[in-house]
């Protein structure tokens, strides 16, 4: 696996699909606040909050004046090669199917001297980019790639992004406005084939007839409510999906005291929980087992939520609830995938500028801009995507004081 | 037998009708599955739940001996009936929920009147006074208390996209002129009316100066409603006797059923 | 990275007299083995008791290293070998605990906190137990080591070759010329895990498996023991035993953090004091044994202890000859790169290796009119370094 894996071909029928196997998952309590920097991607350290010295490996003090408390801060991602190897052997099944893998030691600019994936092109002695990311089993590894002129052909680095090139895509509610953009997204992006799911088909939606006879593009009826649906479609190309978007949705105003309907929160449930719950039952199994499956194989569940999920807006506040209990799914199943290398991606938006947030002040993202920023955290390898000022401002105010935004969250 | 003349009951003529083939049963109801559909309206108002099915056992472990299935759906999905209550007109009506109406109104005649030939022409195509009287100057007058039915062949439309129809104005489907129910409850007195398509009304009956008149006037009346028929091809244009029993849900606005017809067949001989 | 060192101990550090170090045992070397740890250890003590003539109840003080006893420690291995010592220590060094556990077992002597303390370096090596162990060998090894796929220390240690060749100007066959004499010394030796001569074409040409190396820059993981019983001088005598007196000892942890990639040891810190209390200085050694898991390890001990300048570890290596009747007597019974790395055993290698050959005692070739050995022991890389250094000149027993 030391060159570019060409382009993607048919599977031979008689060959036995290579098993998933993951890299060595035991991390420490520490080691996984790397995981929460990787997930935003986010080359961030733990630094002594007292004399400010960074550490690497994570610990739990300060190993120059013993503070007791680290915290986690962005620093400089560059710095050079020390030494270098290309390991051969391998006792641990992963890395033993992926032979030869170049490591490096790089000293990083922000200080400690760092083991690190060396990308294509890297050389002891190189000035290098450092980056966390997470590796086929979730966990954080850093990776060091050349300062500049980094291509996405990296063996290495393709087992730590979800690049939509050479993959078949599942776009599930890809005719509405903003599954129209994901659609073209990747298929910029270099996606095989896109499949994009449709609903209710008597909506004579203009966005499903434009994808109609597209070049690499094929629409399937997709119901997420219809457990037949979803099962008949995951029956005719579950095996072919490399990468599943859920874009899904169901947007209503209202809270528990003042509406009584729950027609309304039914069908929230049926569709963002339900609904997920569906497709992770017929479209997780398998693409849990293609985790391996060539260079091309299955490899990340994207879930598109709202900001909303994460705190909850009283005036979406059944919406918000049940976006919540899809995203609490989603940590399922992304134990669950994991097995299989399969990452899940939570992309996490603020209100869209369409027909259901009309009174909503702006900022309002167009979904055209939503779905780049998908597919380029899926480029980067990235696990919580927050696209947008509004997302990005409840992410940090939720990390700062959960107890303020809750009090003071408002459309 | 009649235990003091010794001949036959009516019930049992029945019996040995439908026994013998002389009585036909026509059964006007559509298959419900995942793809029924149901009526589109503006997503904001409420909206019908759909028909969903989901498996409880099939004699696995969550059941070695049984096959079942629980199964969710609106009161009118598929081929259903509608009663009074179902619209605000009907609302304060006596006995106008499908437990309290008395069940002698579930077993009534229909009179079929076959406009597929109008419907193939012209989706919108609706149902009018004039046409009725000229199919009575061939058929015969519509006897009081009967079903009128209205043969579209909309039914054939089995891909929902189709059966529904829609249009950038709401849907394109057949139904009664707006005209047509008021003159058929005051000089028909008919029981109800009955139709191949989503509902009794025409697709774009919420345009006409009293919105769904069908659903309006019908109900106002304390009469029924039958849409989702099938099979309308099958039945005589008079002769027919049609059962319609829905569920008896409490204060239930209507149900789903298995409408059946009654239909003497035509002695060869 | 200049000559200059932090502050080492500068008070006067009391000598060892009176102790003596005898009874060098070795529990032959096996690729794999189904015994346990516990095994390895009590056949170890068996073969000591049996050396010195003593009963198991004569043996008051233990010193065990080990790495596959889990879930026990060295508490549970008394209570499995039915022994009730007054002192007991479990020292967790890998590769550098034999020269810390006969410091330890010498002061305890000294101090009379025990009479006979049996020094034991033993782990078993079940098919898998190597990957397992290096799975969970530290937590930095676990979060930035292991996940990376190195499998373990090749590519800690190929860094550090890599980085030593290019600093240096080093070549393999500098690496090659010490393995290739360690082998010729193993010869001799009836467990050795590899006997067969060493050419340079076949360590050059050898399997890589982390560039720069290759198969035989490599320890063979193997079960086995080494072990050792420190005594009064006099306890000694009484028993009829051959021994050596310990002349200076030395440990040092996690020495030079600062230094971006690890080009010395603690030994470059210590190096005044430990020659100072011998009395002695490099060129005084007969013969050496340093911690030989990869061949740079042994350049960089060569250096920071002394026998000759930075970087010029090949030099060394192309001018002196290694073998036991060479010049420069070095890793005398084939070190571990021809013997096998028996777990914690290993750290134990060189010091009953030196033991041997200055009690007469040796399993393989004998350095002939052998008086003094420098013995150095390294271990630990939890991360990316050894962090572990400990050294030990004994003397032949009068001299």
């Amino acid at each position: 696996m030391t060159g570019p894996a060409g382009p993607p071909r048919r599977k031979d029928p008689t060959r036995r699909t290579r098993l998933p196997v993951t890299p060595p998952g035991n991390r420490s309590r520490e080691a996984h606040g790397l995981a929460a920097m990787a997930a935003a991607g986010r080359f961030a350290l733990q630094c002594c909050r007292r004399c400010g010295h960074v550490h690497y490996p994570p610990r739990q003090l300060c190993e120059r004046c013993l503070d007791g408390e680290l915290e986690w801060r962005d620093v400089a991602d560059g710095g050079r090669v020390l030494a270098q190897t290309t390991v051969r052997h391998a006792n641990d099944l992963y890395f033993r199917e992926r032979l030869p893998w170049k490591l490096g030691l790089v000293g990083s600019d922000a200080g400690p001297s760092i083991v690190a994936h060396l990308a294509e092109g890297c050389e002891r002695g190189h000035r290098v980019r450092l980056a966390l990311h997470l590796d086929r089993a979730g966990n954080a590894v850093v990776a060091a790639s050349p300062e500049r002129d980094a291509s996405r052909d990296d063996p290495r680095l393709r087992e730590m992004v979800f690049d939509p090139r050479g993959r078949r895509v599942l776009v599930v509610d890809g005719t509405t406005g903003l599954g129209r953009h994901l659609v073209e997204a990747f298929l910029a992006s270099g996606a095989r084939e896109v499949f994009a799911g449709f609903s209710r088909p008597w909506n004579r939606s203009p966005d499903l007839a434009a994808l109609r006879g597209r070049d690499r593009v094929s629409v399937y009826p997709l119901d997420v409510t219809d457990t037949d649906a979803v099962e008949k479609l995951a029956a005719l190309i579950g095996d072919k999906v490399e990468i599943l978007i859920n874009n899904s949705s169901h947007v209503r105003m209202g809270g528990a005291l003042d509406r009584l309907d729950f027609n309304i929160t039914r069908q929230e449930m049926e569709i963002h929980y339900h609904g997920l719950l569906r497709l992770a039952g017929y479209f997780g199994p398998v693409m849990r087992a293609r985790g391996a499956d060539g260079p091309y194989g299955a490899v990340a569940w994207v879930n598109l939520f709202s900001a909303w999920s994460l705190v909850n807006n009283p005036e979406l506040g059944t919406y918000s609830a049940s976006q919540a209990a899809a995203l609490s799914l989603s940590h399922c199943m992304r134990a669950e995938l994991a097995a299989g290398g399969v990452r899940v991606v939570n992309v996490f938006t603020g209100p869209l500028d369409d027909e259901w947030h009309q009174l909503v002040p702006p900022p309002k993202l167009d979904p055209a801009t939503v779905a780049i920023r998908v597919v380029r955290g899926l480029e980067r390898g990235l696990e919580d995507i927050a696209v947008g000022a509004v997302a990005e401002e409840i992410t940090h105010r939720l990390a700062e004081n959960p107890k303020e935004i809750e009090r003071s969250i408002r459309l | 037998m009649d235990s003091r003349t010794g001949e036959a009951g009516i019930l049992a003529r029945l019996l040995e009708g439908i026994l013998s083939g002389r009585i036909r049963i026509v059964d006007l109801t559509v298959t419900l599955d995942q793809r029924t559909p149901t009526i589109v309206l503006p997503p904001e108002l409420g909206q019908t739940w759909p028909f969903r099915i989901e498996e409880i056992s099939r004699y696995d472990r969550r059941g070695p001996a049984t096959y079942w299935n629980n199964f969710s759906c609106g009161e009118h999905t598929g081929t259903h009936f509608d009663a009074p209550v179902h619209w605000i007109s009907g609302r304060d009506l006596p006995d106008n929920t499908t437990d309290t109406i008395p069940p002698v109104k579930f077993v009534a005649a229909a009179a079929v009147i076959d406009c597929s030939r109008d419907a193939l022409a012209d989706p919108d195509y609706l149902l009018t006074v004039d046409r009725v009287e000229a199919w009575e100057e061939i058929h015969g007058r519509i006897p009081p208390r009967s079903w009128l039915l209205m043969r579209t062949d909309w039914s054939l439309r089995t891909d929902p996209e189709a059966f529904l129809n829609m249009g950038d104005e709401g849907a394109n489907t057949p139904g009664p002129h707006p005209d047509l129910i008021p003159w058929l409850i005051s000089k028909r007195d008919v029981i109800g009316f009955g139709s191949e398509a989503v509902g009794t009304d025409a697709g774009q009956a919420p345009h006409f100066p009293i919105p769904f008149p069908c659903h309006h006037h019908m109900h106002g009346n304390n009469r029924f409603g039958l849409p989702g028929l099938c099979n309308l091809d099958q039945l005589p244009p008079h002769g027919t006797l049609l059962i319609t029993a829905p569920l008896k849900i409490r204060q239930g606005s209507g149900s789903p059923l298995r409408a059946l017809a009654l239909v003497e067949e035509q002695a060869d001989d | 990275m200049s000559g200059t060192r932090p502050p080492g101990g500068t008070a006067a550090r009391a000598g060892y007299d009176g102790v003596a170090v005898c009874a060098p045992m070795t529990v032959p070397y096996r690729r794999y083995s189904i015994r346990s740890a516990h095994w390895f250890c009590g056949q170890a003590l068996a073969g000591l008791l049996a050396r010195a003539g003593i009963g198991k109840d004569e043996v008051d003080g233990f010193c065990i290293s080990s790495f596959t006893l889990e879930p026990d420690s060295a508490v549970g291995l008394m209570q499995h070998l039915g022994v009730s010592p007054r002192w007991l220590d479990h020292v967790p060094m890998g590769g550098a605990s034999g020269a810390v556990a006969l410091r330890r077992a010498a002061r305890a002597v000294q101090a009379g906190d025990a009479e006979i303390v049996a020094c034991i370096g033993a782990d078993t090596n079940h098919v898998d137990s190597f990957r397992r162990t290096i799975a969970t060998f530290s937590q930095f090894a676990n979060d930035a080591v292991y996940p990376y796929g190195s499998g373990g220390p090749n590519a800690s240690f190929a860094f550090l070759t890599d980085h030593y060749m290019h600093s240096h100007g080093a070549v393999r066959e500098d690496f090659g010329r010490l393995c290739i004499a360690q082998r010729r010394n193993a010869a001799a030796l009836p467990h050795a895990m590899l006997k067969r001569p060493l050419t340079m074409e076949a360590y050059l040409t050898a399997r890589l498996i982390a560039d720069p190396l290759r198969l035989f820059d490599c320890v063979m993981p193997c079960a086995g023991a080494e072990a050792f019983l420190v005594m009064s001088t006099e306890r000694a005598q009484a028993l009829g035993l051959p021994h050596a007196a310990i002349l200076s000892t030395m440990e040092r942890h996690n020495a030079f953090p600062d230094d971006p990639i690890q080009v010395r040891g603690g030994w470059a810190r210590e190096i005044d004091s430990f020659y100072d209390m011998a009395g002695l200085g490099p060129g005084d050694m007969d013969l050496v044994q340093a911690y030989d898991d990869y061949p740079v390890i042994c350049f960089m001990q060569l250096e920071d202890l002394g026998f000759c300048a930075r970087g010029e570890a090949p030099g060394l290596v192309r001018e002196r000859d290694l073998t036991t009747a060479g010049d420069f007597p070095f890793n005398t019974c084939g070190g571990q790169l021809s013997a096998g790395q028996a777990g914690a055993a290993g750290g134990f290698l060189g010091l009953v290796e030196t033991l041997r050959q200055l009690t007469d005692e040796v399993l393989g070739a004998a350095v002939e009119g052998a008086r003094h050995g420098l013995v150095s022991c390294f271990g630990m890389i939890t991360y990316d370094r050894g962090l572990c250094s400990s050294a030990a000149i004994l003397g032949r027993s009068g001299a």
